[in-house]
């Protein structure tokens, strides 16, 4: 624990800590630009120099280790002259002009050249051009003469997003920053680099001269993609969403976001933006007004329940909802004597319902997943389900995390992955059961009886030593195993396992209110149909409350079908979508931006947020529509005066961690065979297909990740079925069938295909897992 | 993508090193792969990429960082002469004047008929025996008076 | 027989063919690793006779090679390296070349003896892109040290081991730069790296490393047969042993010679043949290009040891001799090195990536007859600007020529900016006979 003295204060620091650290510890601030505390260091842009007494020269802050006794002086003549040349240098060659720059006002270059730069330039000779590139559809690098090759970006690339897809091209005065021969940047985290960017050479795309910063008012949010819960800021100008920035936490997304996240935004303000009610009389729409769209809502719901009782009403809704949403859906269906209600609408195994003892959640805090040494994932598109957990693991990763994974693809998770079990989907839980026996038998202790009969092949083996040897030990059910048709025993496995390391399980759940939903009671109540009876058994009424449900459900076709059978839908939506075909009632609801709401993420952290805009058009927060509702239908207690009213009533943020628990009581393992007869479904859902948001981002349905989805198989497997990649090809899964291409992707397991769901190319085929047929178009 | 030869010149490399680093031989890779093909086009340096498990952008970093590598085609005989101060003291200058009137072609350009690509060089390694040059980066001829450099030239056809 | 001079030691008895093992064993060679891994010699002792002998590293830095080499870690479980620098790029520098052409297995002894003295389970000769047949003969020397048992397992039969590979560059001048040629090594850009940690903690692969110049291994032997005492006794107090001095320029036999340290400039010069047709010696690089630049008169009354040309307010480096005449313009000259720096520049740190090149247009400009009257003071500031604030010793290469020439130059470099033209008027001068017209600024 070194001491040393930086501008005349004395300070302690850890060992191995740097003239930066100490200084950022005393809140001294060293002009710099390459330097970033979430990347390693590269002590190239020289503007941290400082004087250290008795160095020969400057020293740069950010890579000079601290000893004993130092003392360094920021702004000393010496260390200013050393900045302020180099601020020269950096300026040089930088193109003057701030005021047509996406950055200006948020450009650390223009910033400290206030300080640190002269008025006028002693550089007379030509300036340095730089050819813009194409990287994609998130990141412009469009003024690439601005650069000051400090290689954020790349070290990003390099570090964080585990992938190096920029790199500092050429040498000297000619190097510069480009993707591999005009290839674009893929990264689901790439959007980042533009926030890293200390100048405006990589701005965002979708942004681009959309507005100076200053015009922005920031406010903060919380995403309603993936389950982490990302804090957002939020950048509003004449009510409208201009722009999405991470707002640091570093107990959840750190200082990142993804780039469903960021990107987005852009899907909010869509062409089939529903900012109006609507009716449909005698088959046509009209535009309504609300007192007339919701006297509408109620009279067809009171006429259902009249002429075919209560138990004839479904909701459905999506886990991307808000709390307040997802419970006033669920007591107005109680109130109007319908149990029927669930948001897991991509869930296939309902097994557990009833079994639970609490909300299922993800088994610890996000940040501690940092902490574990051995992780073993089940069952997860972890880079595209979860893109910042991905990231996180990935950092452990480096520091020695071993992470193991069984799962029916073997996308690479660009991180050491120690073993993997790729595997069909049907065989997960052999899998699994072979590594809780092979743990079981290292830790001798008894095999639970079910598994007596299961042989454990050589990766179960390995990845139960891997296990055995840990700490600090977490096992995480992916989506995939979530929406799994064996979910429960995946669950129940996973526990035991779980149970014999002495580790953390848990889910990493599918969407923002996963976790809430439960807390929210938008699941069956006692003899209600969850989400895939509603459809297999079709109601006579719906309510959808912001989903898509031939898009969000596990069973697409079971669910137009319903739709169209039934007599009566009313769709609350931010969108107007499929709801067109079959809807009688449309009520344009506020998306997150546009109300205040609550989302419980993975670990069971309760954030609730405000609306940053004004609702569009005639679009109001969905609570108050369903409070309006509520007391329509008569039904008693629906008398709030804010959202905030509706959420204590669930829940108060300290009253959450005591309703989480993963345990499931009352169901015997049974693990199913691995081998079956027919071809198997490997359904994932595209990064940018995950909800009604982003399925409308123009930017992000640009990028390779949002390409039509392909049906992916083994070479051995187009072989035997006598296809080639490339080819169309019909896929059947019942009476429902898809024409997509045929790829290949020899990392599959054998005996499956991987086709996406959740998009509208596959919206006419069955459920995301099961029996499916492939033969030439 | 690289002929059976070259692939064992490019593992006798890679044996070099320890079996984590391959991309150790990503220098002597791309060597030996533009000795076979002329020039490093994107395939090429794609194909070194995916034989040493690299990023491909970070084999064009080094593709493009040092000099001898030729990222677009040349003519067959490319010929770089060091004009460094102690060669031009010895007529490194002169000999590069030579060559350019005799070919007809200035610095980083090639002949019509593709024959040879004229090249400035930085230091060899080799003052003492200005002027000099490399054919191909491979064979340095030192010591080129105006005769020595017209009887290269005719000996590359 | 090549003829490097009296006092060669390392450079004696070779004829360009007689390269081989056994011409290499018939001249005594190997004999100093037999003796070590016979007498069983600690690794200790080995750096004690190392330091004794004055040897300082003969790649530029001058930094004594016995004390580097103790900087490895002794208890340290992992693999270490060894690294021979063989990246000779500094213009003016052609020694390591001919010692690994006329006499490579002084080297492989060398490092096997450094191997032995650091722990080094590992060795990599970087050799410069530009000489390929030096490579190619370098490997046939390899070949031949395996086959004789000299390198691999079980070295003659004792415990130690020591692989020995080369590496190939391929034209990049800042990998000479120590950390530059070890990123180059790991298959990266050869962009130096921050120091601190240094190679001896954090080197090749993360691994403690040592790396020396080629002719600084190739000294070892010698110093192992003779004894240190013996080798520090050639030069003088600091400055132990001969050096092979690189000429080049305007003298009438360019080449390398092998002399004492402390052996007179003037002596040297005579060596190598006198001023190119008896013309007026006016300035000399002693170091290499990075050296700053040294008046004729001044270089005539200096001794050639690290200390002496420290002194004339230059740098001994590699003992690259740079020679130029009365005919010589100085700006041109200039004007080449600055370019060249530009040229090779890594473009990794903000003062040099910007500067080599604001510095070369600046030259370019006086050159060309577009000098203003601020240049030279602005030449001098910016050159002091980078220097000292880059993350390697380039930016101080290019900055040192910048304002030695200047300094000792400026009223050339003032006749230029004042007459749009070159104050220097010989005929046969350095550019001006080829290119009369174009070579010198209207």
């Amino acid at each position: 624990m070194p001491k040393l003295e930086i501008d005349g204060r004395q300070i302690e620091v850890r060992d191995g800590a740097t003239v930066m650290d100490a200084a950022n510890a005393l809140g001294i601030a060293i002009p710099h630009f390459c330097y970033h505390k979430k990347l390693s260091i590269a002590a190239n842009c020289r503007m941290c120099l400082v004087q250290v007494e008795k160095a020969p020269k400057p020293m740069p802050a950010c890579a000079t280790p601290v000893v004993e006794g130092m003392k360094v002086f920021t702004e000393s003549e010496y260390a200013r002259t050393a900045q302020k040349s180099v601020m020269e240098f950096l300026l040089i060659n930088h193109p003057l002009d701030c005021p047509i720059c996406d950055q200006g006002g948020e450009c650390q270059l223009q910033d400290l050249a206030v300080g640190y730069g002269k008025s006028a330039s002693r550089y007379r000779e030509e300036k340095r051009v730089v050819f813009h590139k194409n990287i994609g559809p998130l990141v412009s690098m469009e003024e690439m003469s601005r650069c000051i090759h400090c290689t954020r970006c790349v070290r990003f690339g390099q570090e964080i997003a585990g992938v190096m897809e920029l790199g500092m091209m050429g040498r000297g005065e000619h190097a510069e920053i480009v993707s591999f021969v005009g290839r674009s940047v893929d990264s689901e985290l790439s959007g980042n680099m533009i926030d890293l960017c200390p100048v405006g050479a990589l701005t965002s795309k979708p942004f681009r001269y959309g507005a100076r910063t200053w015009e922005l008012a920031r406010r903060k949010s919380v995403s309603p993609h993936d389950s982490l819960g990302s804090n957002l800021i939020v950048q509003v100008m004449a009510n409208k969403v201009m722009r999405v920035l991470p707002l640091e936490n570093e107990e959840l997304n750190e200082c990142w976001l993804s780039d469903r996240d960021r990107f987005s935004y852009q899907g909010l303000n869509a062409a089939d933006r529903l900012t109006q009610p609507m009716l449909k009389i005698d088959g046509k729409w009209r535009e309504a007004n609300w007192q007339e769209a919701l006297a509408a809502v109620a009279k067809g719901l009171k006429n259902v329940r009249t002429q075919h009782g209560p138990e004839t009403l479904g909701a459905l809704a999506a886990p991307h909802s808000t709390l307040e949403e997802l419970y006033l859906l669920g007591k107005l269906m109680r109130g109007i004597g319908s149990q029927n209600i669930d948001f897991r609408l991509r869930q296939m195994d309902f097994s557990a319902d009833a079994k639970r003892t609490g909300a299922p959640w993800l088994g610890m805090k996000v940040a501690d997943i940092s902490r574990l040494d051995r992780v073993l994932v089940v069952g997860s598109f972890l880079r595209m389900d979860h893109p910042l957990v991905a990231s996180r693991m990935r950092q452990a990763a480096k520091r020695g995390q071993q992470v193991n994974l069984i799962h029916a693809t073997d996308d690479d998770l660009l991180m050491t992955v120690v073993n993997k079990a790729i595997v069909p989907p049907q065989a997960l839980p052999d899998m699994l059961a072979q590594v809780v026996k092979a743990v079981a038998e290292l830790k001798q202790k008894p095999v639970p009886a079910p598994l007596a009969g299961i042989g454990v092949g050589d990766a179960a083996k390995n990845i139960a030593a891997s296990l055995n040897t840990g700490a600090n030990t977490g096992v995480f059910l992916g989506n995939l195993a979530g929406q799994h048709p064996q979910a429960a025993q995946l669950q129940l496995l996973a526990q035991e396992l779980a149970g014999l390391l002495g580790a953390g399980v848990g889910f990493f759940g599918e969407a923002a209110n996963s976790v809430g939903g439960y807390l929210a009671q938008a699941v069956p109540g006692a003899g209600g149909l969850n989400a895939a009876a509603m459809l297999a058994a079709p109601r006579k009424a719906y309510v959808l409350l912001n989903t898509e449900p031939e898009l969000d459900c596990n069973d697409p076709r079971a669910a137009i079908k319903a739709m169209h059978a039934t007599e009566f839908v009313i769709s609350l939506s931010a969108y107007k979508g499929y709801a067109l075909e079959y809807a009688n009632v449309m009520l344009p609801i506020a998306p997150f931006t546009e109300t205040s709401g609550t989302f419980i993420n993975a670990e069971g952290r309760m954030q609730s947020f405000n609306g940053v805009v004004r609702p569009l058009g005639d679009a109001r927060p969905a609570w108050k529509v369903l409070r309006v509702l509520g007391n329509l239908l008569g039904i008693k207690g629906f008398d709030y005066d804010s959202s905030e009213q509706v959420r204590d009533e669930i829940a108060r943020p300290d009253e959450v961690a005591a309703k989480l628990d993963n345990r499931l009581s009352g169901i015997a393992l049974q693990i199913p065979p691995a081998a079956v007869a027919g071809l198997q479904r490997v359904a994932d859902v595209p990064i940018y297909f995950s909800d009604a948001i982003v399925r409308r981002s123009a930017a992000l349905q640009q990028t390779s990740a949002a390409a039509l989805p392909r049906a992916w198989m083994h070479a051995a497997l187009l072989d035997k079925l006598g296809l080639k990649a490339g080819q169309a090809v019909k896929v059947r899964q019942g009476d429902g069938e898809a024409v997509v291409n045929a790829a290949r992707d020899d990392r599959l397991p054998l005996g499956c295909v991987r086709l996406a769901a959740g998009h509208p190319a596959t919206r006419d085929l069955g459920p995301m897992a099961g029996d499916i047929s492939v033969e030439p178009q | 993508m690289l002929s059976a030869e070259s692939l064992k010149r490019i593992d006798r490399e890679i044996a070099k090193f320890p079996a984590e680093q391959k991309q150790s031989a990503v220098i002597a890779a791309l060597a030996i792969a533009q000795d076979e093909k002329g020039w490093l086009a994107t395939e090429t340096m794609d194909f070194v990429a995916q034989y040493l498990g690299m990023a491909p952008i970070a084999v064009y970093e080094v593709a493009s960082f040092y000099n001898m590598y030729d990222l677009a085609p040349v003519g067959r005989h490319k010929l770089t002469v060091c004009t460094n101060l102690p060669c031009a003291l010895s007529g490194g200058v002169d000999a590069a004047e030579h060559l350019k009137q005799c070919l007809g072609v200035g610095f980083n350009e090639t002949t019509a008929d593709g024959r040879v690509t004229l090249k400035q060089g930085e230091c060899m390694g080799a003052c003492g025996d200005a002027p000099v040059l490399l054919v191909n980066n491979k064979r340095m001829c030192g010591s080129m008076s105006n005769d020595k450099l017209d009887k290269l030239l005719a000996e590359l056809k | 027989m090549l003829d490097y001079g009296p006092d060669a030691i390392l450079m004696k008895g070779l004829d360009g063919s007689n390269w081989r093992l056994k011409d290499y064993e018939a001249r005594g060679g190997y004999d100093a690793l037999k003796k070590i891994l016979r007498e069983n010699i600690a690794p200790e002792a080995v750096i004690a006779e190392v330091k004794k002998s004055g040897l300082r590293g003969r790649g530029g830095a001058g930094f004594p090679a016995g004390l580097k080499w103790s900087f490895m870690p002794k208890q340290y479980a992992g693999a270490k390296y060894l690294v021979c620098n063989t990246d000779e790029g500094e213009p003016g520098t052609f020694k390591d070349r001919d010692i690994i052409r006329y006499n490579p297995h002084m080297l492989i002894e060398g490092m096997l003896i450094g191997a032995y003295a650091t722990g080094a389970g590992v060795g990599y000769n970087y050799i410069h892109g530009e000489i390929w047949a030096e490579y190619e003969l370098f490997e046939r020397a390899l070949d031949e040290a395996h086959a004789a048992g000299y390198l691999g397992k079980n070295i003659l039969g004792t415990d130690f081991s020591f692989e020995l590979h080369a590496f190939h560059g391929y034209g990049a001048y800042v990998c000479g730069e120590e950390t530059g040629l070890l990123e180059s090594v790991e298959g990266k850009k050869g962009q130096p790296r921050f120091k601190p940690p240094f190679p001896a903690s954090y080197g090749l692969y993360g691994k403690p490393t040592t790396i020396n110049n080629t002719e600084t291994f190739a000294a070892v032997p010698w110093i192992i047969n003779h004894g240190g005492d013996a080798f520090l006794a050639l030069g003088r107090p600091n400055n132990g042993g001969t050096k092979i001095f690189s000429v080049s320029g305007h003298v009438n036999r360019p080449g390398n010679y092998e002399v004492r340290l402390g052996t007179p400039f003037a002596k040297l010069l005579e060596m190598a043949g006198g001023m190119r047709g008896g013309k007026r010696i006016k300035a000399v690089i002693p170091g290499g290009s990075s050296a700053p630049v040294i008046p004729g008169e001044i270089m005539m009354q200096t001794d050639l040891d690290f200390d002496c040309v420290a002194k004339a307010g230059s740098m001994l480096g590699s003992g690259a001799v740079i020679v130029m005449d009365e005919t010589t313009c100085m700006v041109r000259a200039l004007e080449r090195l600055s370019y060249f720096y530009f040229e090779e520049s890594c473009g990794q740190c903000t003062p040099c990536r910007e500067g080599t090149g604001w510095m070369y247009r600046v030259v370019h400009r006086i050159e060309h007859g577009k000098g203003r009257q601020e240049d030279l003071d602005l030449l001098s500031n910016v050159a002091d600007n980078i220097a000292g604030r880059t993350i390697c010793a380039l930016g101080d290469a290019a900055a040192g020529p910048v304002k030695s020439f200047v300094k000792h130059f400026r009223e050339e470099f003032q006749y230029h900016i004042d007459h749009k033209r070159c104050m220097v008027n010989v005929p046969g001068g350095y550019f001006t006979v080829s290119n009369p017209s174009a070579g010198r600024a209207a």
